[in-house]
Parts: structure tokens; sequence; C-alpha cells
């Protein structure tokens, strides 16, 4: 079997409130494979955008260690986790975080901009390959507040897709979405995986945490339980039985 | 990162907020066309004052046949005038720094015209009395170098005797006068100069031909004075320094013995306007700064609004891989092209207004391109300066809370 892309051993966060501490993480040991689909659980305040954070770069350990394709982060600094947040990660984010007034072909372009290596013209050929593969080509000038909440998600994919991931952090990718744009949304998921790219995603709803192949559940800064998930739900199949919501009125 | 790609990212954020743009730029564009404009029209102003000062004839040196009092006691008292009409013609073909010389014969008597009289001072002098005291007719013409060949019996009056003699309003081109018994026919009139430094009226002046003055009123081969003029009023000291030794030369001075002569200048009238052009530059140059500064702050503002209104736009930013410096660099770009572009709309608007106030006002003005480069370099600088606080504010940010920033 290869090596994971994400390893952590001992993972501890405490954040420092005034005199007393928060313990956010109390020693998370976890090994993600490539191509898996991971889906991570848990209350509020268990621990489980804390654990996002460091997986995503965005913050560092307290202690305990952690690999990312291989790379010790936890010894980095502000820059070197940018360059790695650039060149190794793609960020899905519940509120789906576009830039306003900018077209969804920029919005997409982002990280191509802070990673030196593209000419303009191939920066705009792998932005429009990323929308293509969430089905947007077509929305490629709209303006983010011109698209609908569905579709900003689905540009936010195309966005962490653009830079070639080892994986995909979604945090909480269906919280602002409804029903049926959410299964639309985990089935872009599910094929991006069958593509071969490795996601994480963060939720409380138990439905979503079906699309994934394992659920890791946290409490209280620890991981409780993790499992495969038994009977797997295939949002290609899910969709057809989800009525869309006019039908639904006018029957 | 390339430096290319943060340029792009710059524009294109200022590109999305038009309106916040303009607005940012509006104070560095009405401070940099208020240092424009102050500068045109101040220093407009400071030549037309500087114009006006030389006019009261700045550039004068006046040679007065006695010697210096030092300590209180006159040397040499009572030793008589012996300054001559070709001292003044040595002054003439001697001293580079002096343009204009005339010797000068004074005669204090009563002029009449019909049944009227007036007590005045008769001036003896050269037709270049005009350059040299600056003073100019206000009707008639000056009288010519033949004239005073001829000794000439024409003369022109202050505004004083004119007044005096023919009633204001009148213009007594033509008519006779007597002095001294002898017929002088008016050719002129001078131009009003009002009081000088003493408090004496100036007007009240009869002016004729040296030759006629000296041979037909004074009776003497002697001049009571020598006026000259120097080349520039910064050659003034030059110019006293050279008559003052040809003068000795000329009198046959020993090293040792006093001057017979005085050199008297004006030089503390040019020092005056010196200080007041000064004191004018340096006022509106403070005014001018001032609403750069304000203009500066107001940069400094909205790009404070802007970092916090953008926190979490930077937080995207640095989530997709920016570095905090690439944050630094897209908020340093953005005041400085709002800045220099202020700046260019400024330096436009400046000049634009600064000629439409003298079309307006009739006032002189002078846009050098010293004041356009100043004010461009303290538009950009004042970008810099007052935008970097922000930059380093958004590129401290943590992103992870800025992510979360509502």
């Amino acid at each position: 079997m290869a090596d994971p892309i994400i390893s952590v051993k001992h993972l501890v966060k405490i954040y420092k409130m005034g005199d007393f501490e928060v313990h956010a993480l109390r020693g998370i040991s976890l090994e993600i494979n490539p191509r898996e689909f991971v889906a991570i659980m848990g209350a509020s305040g268990s621990g489980k955008s804390t654990f996002m954070n460091i997986v995503g770069c965005l913050d560092i350990p307290t202690s305990g260690e952690y690999l990312l394709d291989g790379i010790d982060i936890s010894k980095m600094d502000r820059d070197e986790l940018a360059r790695l947040r650039n060149k190794k990660l793609g960020f899905v984010f519940q509120s789906f975080n576009l830039l306003s007034r900018t077209t969804a072909l920029e919005n997409v372009e982002l990280p191509l901009l802070y990673s030196n290596s593209r000419s303009a013209a191939q920066r705009r050929e792998k932005a429009m390959e990323a929308l293509n593969a969430v089905g947007l080509a077509d929305r490629a000038g709209h303006y983010s507040n011109q698209l609908s909440g569905g579709q900003q998600q689905r540009v936010a994919i195309a966005r962490s897709l653009v830079n070639d991931p080892v994986v995909i952090l979604a945090d909480e990718p269906t919280g602002n979405l409804d029903t049926r744009t959410s299964v639309e949304v985990m089935e872009i998921f599910q094929k991006l995986n069958e593509r071969g790219i490795t996601v994480v995603l963060v939720t409380h709803e138990l439905d979503i945490a079906r699309f994934a192949g394992k659920n890791v559940l946290f409490k209280d800064g620890k991981i409780s339980r993790i499992a495969m998930v038994e009977d797997r739900k295939i949002a290609s199949e899910e969709l057809p039985k989800i009525p869309v919501l006019e039908d639904e009125m006018e029957s | 990162m390339n430096i290319l790609n943060i340029i792009k990212i710059s524009y294109r954020s200022l590109g999305r907020n038009k309106l916040r743009s303009f607005l940012t730029m509006l104070g560095i564009i009405i401070g940099v066309a208020a240092v424009i404009a102050m500068l045109a029209i101040g220093q407009g102003a400071s030549n037309a004052v500087k114009q006006q000062i030389a006019g009261l004839g700045t550039n004068m040196l006046i040679v007065f046949p006695f010697a210096s009092t030092q300590g209180g006691v006159h040397f040499q008292a009572g030793t008589t005038s012996r300054l001559t009409q070709s001292d003044a013609t040595a002054i003439q073909e001697q001293c580079p720094a002096v343009e204009y010389v005339t010797p000068i014969v004074r005669v204090v008597t009563q002029v009449i015209a019909g049944t009227q009289n007036w007590r005045t001072i008769v001036f003896g002098a050269y037709p270049n009395y005009e350059e040299i005291r600056n003073w100019p007719v206000q009707s008639g013409s000056y009288f010519t170098d033949s004239d005073e060949r001829d000794a000439a019996k024409v003369c022109l009056l202050g505004q004083t005797v004119a007044e005096n003699l023919f009633g204001a309003g009148t213009v007594p081109i033509g008519e006779t006068i007597q002095i001294r018994n002898l017929p002088f026919k008016i050719i002129g009139v001078l131009a009003p100069k009002g009081q000088n430094a003493n408090g004496d009226d100036q007007d009240d002046i009869v002016v004729a031909p040296f030759s006629t003055v000296q041979q037909k009123l004074a009776g003497t081969i002697y001049a009571n004075a020598i006026f000259a003029s120097a080349i520039s009023s910064s050659a003034v000291s030059t110019a006293s320094d050279e008559i003052t030794q040809l003068l000795r030369d000329r009198h046959k001075l020993t090293s040792g013995a006093p001057n017979d002569f005085t050199v008297r200048t004006q030089t503390e009238i040019a020092s005056t306007a010196d200080a007041t052009t000064k004191t004018m530059t340096l006022l509106l140059a403070s005014i001018a700064g001032i609403s750069l500064i304000v203009g500066g702050i107001g940069i400094m503002n909205i790009m404070l609004v802007s970092v916090t209104e953008r926190t979490r736009e930077i937080g995207i930013r640095m989530a997709v891989g920016a570095r905090g410096s690439d944050v630094l660099t897209q908020f340093l770009i953005e005041a400085l092209s709002l800045s220099f572009a202020g700046g260019i709309i400024g330096i436009v608007l400046g000049v634009l207004s600064s000629q439409f106030v003298s079309n307006i006002q009739k006032w002189p003005i002078v846009i050098s391109p010293e004041s356009i480069v100043l004010a461009f370099i303290f538009a950009a600088a004042i970008g810099i300066f007052f935008g970097w606080y922000p930059a380093r504010k958004a590129a401290n940010l943590n992103p992870i809370e800025a992510l979360r920033y509502e």
C-alpha cells in the first residue's frame, strides 16, 4: 500500500485564552491514504474544525507530528505553510468564500496567480478545465453574485482542484445548501474521488457522511470511532429519488 | 511569486471597487492639484511683487559728494562738492556692473505758470533718468539726448507740480512755465510715484535736461549727485565697490584718506523684498503640504477600512497560498497606484485650475517643472508611507480568523 497522504500522530492543540487553556485536540492519530474519501464527524466543539485547520496547514499543532505527503509541517513558518497550501491542498468552505465582484473564471484562477509557473494563457486553460470538471464551463464569465449557492460551491470546488492538489479539504461544504444541491455537490466529490483525488470532508450531517468511504467520529478532542461506511450512498443514484422542489409543489 | 501577477491582482481588486478607488484618489488629487496651483499662483504673485519692488528702483545707487561721518565727526567738513559730469561719464565707461548713469544738479526755486506759482525742486538729469528711477511719463514724452546736447529749455512736471500749477485733471503739455525768468516748455507729465521711504512727496518735482539746469539755472560746473543703476539687483554691491574705487582714483585720494563722497544703495528694500517673497513661498508651501498630508491620511483611512472590509478576501487569498509578503505587496501596490493615478490627475487639474485663475483674475502664474516633480514625488511618498501600515496589517492577519470573519 502507498504511503499515507496525511499522517498525524498524537496531535495536540491547546489554545490559551487568557489564564486558562482550551484543549481543542487531545492526541489525535490518524492516517489518510491516497484515493480515500473520509468524512470527519462530530458535534460542535469536538475539535474537528481545529483538526481541519491543522491538516489544512492554516495552523500548527502545539505538539505531535503531522506529515503531509511525507513532509513534516510542524516546524514550518508562515510562508512555507502558504506555499504548501498552494501546491498540495484545495479548500472548500461552508460559505463558499468566493471573491465578490469577480468572475467564476477569475476565482478559479486565483491559486494559479499565487504560484509562479504558468503563463496567462495556461492559467486560463487550466481554470477552464477545472470549471469543466464541475460542469460550469458555460458560467465562466458570470460574477460570483450571479450564481446560485450550488453553483458557487461548484466554482469553489473547481478552485480547489485547479492546482492539482494531493487532497481536497472540505469544511461543511453542504452546510448552506438544500438537500438536492447538497447531493449534487457530493456527486461531484464522488466523481473527483473516482478520478483518484483524496477528499477529506467535515460534516455533522449523517446523510452526507454516508457518501464518504470512511467515517471518523470526533468527541472532546479525541477520535472516538473510525468506521468504513457499509451502505455507502452513490450520489448519482440518489439524485433521481429526490424530487425537484417545483415538481413537489405541483403534485 | 511573480510581481506581475500581484500587479494584476491589485488592479483587478481596484477595478472591482471603482467608486471607492476614486474617492480614495480624490484626497491625493485635491492635494496635488492644490500644491501645483498654490505654487503656480504663489510664484506668479511673488514674481509680480519682485517686479513691483524692482520698479521702486532697488537697483539704484546714489553718489553724494560728502564725506562719511564716523563716530559723529564729519571728516573734511565744509569742503565743497567735487563731483563732476566727467565723473559720471567715467562711471558709465569703466564700471561694468553699472547700467545707466546720470549726473544730477538740483535747484530749489519758484516755478510760475500764468498767475499760479509753486516752490519745488528742479532736477537736471540725462534722459536715462527714466530708466534709473524706473519712472515713465504718464503723458507726453521724455526729453532726448539732443535736448541734453542743446541745453533745450524743456521740462517734465511731477504730478504734484502739475496739479498745483494747472489744476487736477488737465494735461498741460505744450504750455510754458517760468523758472527763474526763463521759459520752459512742458513736454510731459511724470507718472505718479507717491511718497518715498522718508515720507517726502516724490511727485513734487520738475525734471529738465542736465545741461540746461546746470548752465542756465544753477550756474555751476559741478554736479550735486550722481544717480546710477546696477545691471541687476544682485549686482548693486559690486557696482557700489566699483564706483567707490573709481572715484577714489579719480579724486586722487591716498589709501588712508577717507572718501570725499558717499555711495548709497537701497539694499534694505531689496532684502525686505526677498524676505517677503520667502515668507510667502513658505506660507503657500505649508498650506499645500497640509492638504497633501490630509490626502494621504484619506488614503490610509480608506485602506484601513478596506483591510477590515476585505478581511475575508485576505483569508481566502491566504488559504489558496498567498504569503504575507504577497498580501503586503498587493495592498502597497493598490495604495501606490491610487496615489500615482491621483498624482497625475492632480497635476493636470492643478495646471488647468491655475490657468483658469490666471485667465479670470489676470493674475500672472508660473508653473515650474520643479513643482510638478515635487508634488508627484510627494504623492508617491505619501502612498508608500500611508499605505504601509494597512498593508502590514493585512499581511499579518491570521488566515483562520480572517476566513471566519463576518
